[in-house]
């Protein structure tokens, strides 16, 4: 009923719009703004569609009852979900993007002419380009999206499954997946379309599975950016500029954020995604420990530790969320801040499952934002602070990294806590991180371990204070 | 000699990611778990074509192949777009600045 160049124009509000939407993330004040200029954005790319198509027939009345199901689920659980299962819940998400990628790219090929795109049997070559790219780079997001989650929801075990020979067999998988893509481009043949996006399946899975649990946060970074890939694949397809500039934006988005992570851990985009790194590494370092000593502490310790120091820095890591402590840990500082104690929180780039992880929690919690500090802006500060609170993080807190060329995390940007006046470390076991390397901080003078659960520690600390 | 509308698109979609570095980059990190579920969300405008495809279906077969899977990417992307916006909304609520009352 409108225009093709009116429709097109709209798309690109649209494109602006979610531009919009990612420039609001630049501060938590304007966030909340540039999600609405989001959600805008959708609604726009929506209506004009609707408007385009123009055929108001029974089938829109399936369309709407169709998003209005989705959109109940979608609505559900986005306020069921708790803060600690992001993560899982972001990986999720990827795979239904990369799935409804898929099927919109089917769509096409079997009714190519509903999107100008030609025939059954004769569709244009760059369309049918366009949309196996699209259909492909989905298949992987979607069942990649799915090994990840079920790492991350802790069904499937975080450990990397590697087998001989696994890298040349993901190899020729993906140079069969570009085969297929030219046959089916030069024969029009379903056969063809069918096999690459089993085959593009197969390969999501298989390059996920040898990917350790504390990998994790490059993975869902690398299968944001796919499902951007994805979508513009198809925005291709379609003739889309809304769907073309979200997908680059996204695909960008997710390449930065994959980046970002690889440095912090600082490991090559290719060894991270090459896999066998980490895991559950408990096992084997059991000589070790015994020999060291240890100075390990009680509750009352702690609290003793804490109410005579004048500044503290809180190191929450990924220990903290499982134990979900973050509540527990608030309350702690609120406690010390009563008492006049300048309490701030160091979060670690990697700290987590997930970009940014620690900071939601700790949001969650009602730790105001201004009171959480990356890396680089409190690093300086440890030398003047009494006590270092390390809670659930190990690896990057290692003074290894910054002393031991032959140690697998060296150079890896760690806070340095060992500065402070003492260390209290709240962790389960004397059990390595994930790298698994000993952490060299636990058999220091100045630090005492805590060994208990992070949640209960934190509880029993703030009793005695 | 014409150009391909197809350099058009991809002019659009190269500008693009270049807009989408300069914007993440100063996306600030504590916000990087919102910026991944709004990405999320808005990558769900995929939601268009499967519109599109669900309605091509002719008025006496309404679920024919390829509207069917129009429908299923309809309900899938609404899941996300809902799903994604929402829970972006409910974590940005939950940064507050703190509060000066000392």
């Amino acid at each position: 009923m409108i225009s093709a160049n009116l429709s097109a124009i709209f798309y690109l509000v649209s494109g602006i719009l979610f531009i919009l939407a990612l420039r609001g993330l630049s501060s938590p004040e304007t966030s909340r703004q540039g999600n609405l200029f989001g959600i805008l954005g959708m609604i726009i790319a929506i209506t004009v569609t609707f408007l385009t198509v123009g055929n108001f027939s029974t089938s829109t009345i399936y369309v709407f009852i169709f998003l209005l199901v989705g959109g109940a689920i979608g609505a559900f659980i986005a306020f069921k979900i708790p803060m600690t299962a992001m993560p899982e819940l972001v990986a999720g998400f990827h795979s239904l993007v990369g799935l409804a990628a898929v099927f919109v790219a089917i769509s096409a090929f079997k009714n190519p002419a509903a999107f100008n795109l030609g025939f059954p049997g004769d569709i244009k070559l760059a369309s049918l380009i366009e949309m196996s790219i699209g259909a492909a780079v989905g298949a992987i997001t979607f069942s990649g999206s799915i090994i990840a989650f079920l790492k991350l929801r802790g069904i499937m075990s975080g450990s990397p499954i590697t087998f001989p020979g696994q890298h040349i067999v993901n190899l020729l998988i993906g140079i069969s997946i570009f085969v297929l893509i030219y046959f089916l481009c030069s024969s029009q043949s379903e056969s063809f379309f069918w096999s690459m996006i089993a085959i593009s399946f197969l390969i999501g899975v298989l390059l996920i599975i040898p990917i350790g649990g504390a990998d994790m946060p490059v993975v869902i970074s690398m299968l944001n950016s796919y499902s951007g890939w994805a979508a513009a694949g198809i925005g291709f397809t379609l003739e889309n500029t809304a769907l073309i500039i979200t997908g680059a934006l996204v695909g960008s988005s997710g390449a930065i954020l994959s980046y970002i992570m690889c440095k912090g851990m600082n490991r090559s985009f290719f060894s991270v995604i090459l896999g066998g790194f980490g895991g559950d590494s408990s096992v084997s370092k059991d000589k070790k420990k015994d020999q060291k000593p240890v100075k390990s502490g009680n509750a009352e310790d702690a609290a003793f530790l804490l109410k005579n120091a004048s500044s503290v820095i809180i190191v929450p890591g990924y220990g903290m969320a499982v134990a979900q402590a973050q509540h527990a840990l608030r309350e702690m500082v609120d406690t010390l801040k009563k008492n006049d104690i300048k309490v701030s929180y160091a979060v670690h780039p990697v700290a987590g499952r997930m970009p940014g992880h620690m900071n939601v929690l700790l949001a969650e919690a009602n730790v105001p934002y201004d009171e959480v500090f990356e890396l680089d802006d409190i690093n300086n500060d440890f030398a003047n602070t009494d006590v270092a609170f390390v809670i659930g993080a190990n690896d990057v807190t290692n003074p290894v990294a910054k002393t031991d060329p032959q140690s697998p995390i060296f150079g890896m940007p760690v806070l340095d806590v060992e500065k402070c006046k003492s260390v209290l470390f709240v962790k389960r076991s004397l059990s390595p991180g994930y790298a698994g390397v000993d952490n060299e901080l636990f058999y220091r003078e100045n630090t005492m371990m805590l060994f208990a659960d992070a949640k209960k520690m934190t509880e029993d600390i703030v009793k005695n204070i | 000699m014409e150009i391909d509308p197809f350099i058009f698109r991809f002019s659009i979609f190269i500008l693009a990611i270049f807009v989408g570095y300069y914007v993440v980059w100063s996306v600030t990190p504590s916000l990087h778990t919102p910026l991944m579920s709004v990405t999320n969300a808005i990558s769900s405008v995929i939601i268009v074509g499967a519109i599109i495809a669900a309605l091509a279906g002719s008025s006496e077969n309404i679920f024919e192949i390829s509207s069917i899977f129009g429908f299923l990417a309809i309900v899938l992307a609404a899941v996300n777009i809902f799903g994604g916006f929402l829970v972006t909304q409910r974590m940005l609520q939950m940064y507050k600045k703190k509060k000066k009352n000392k």
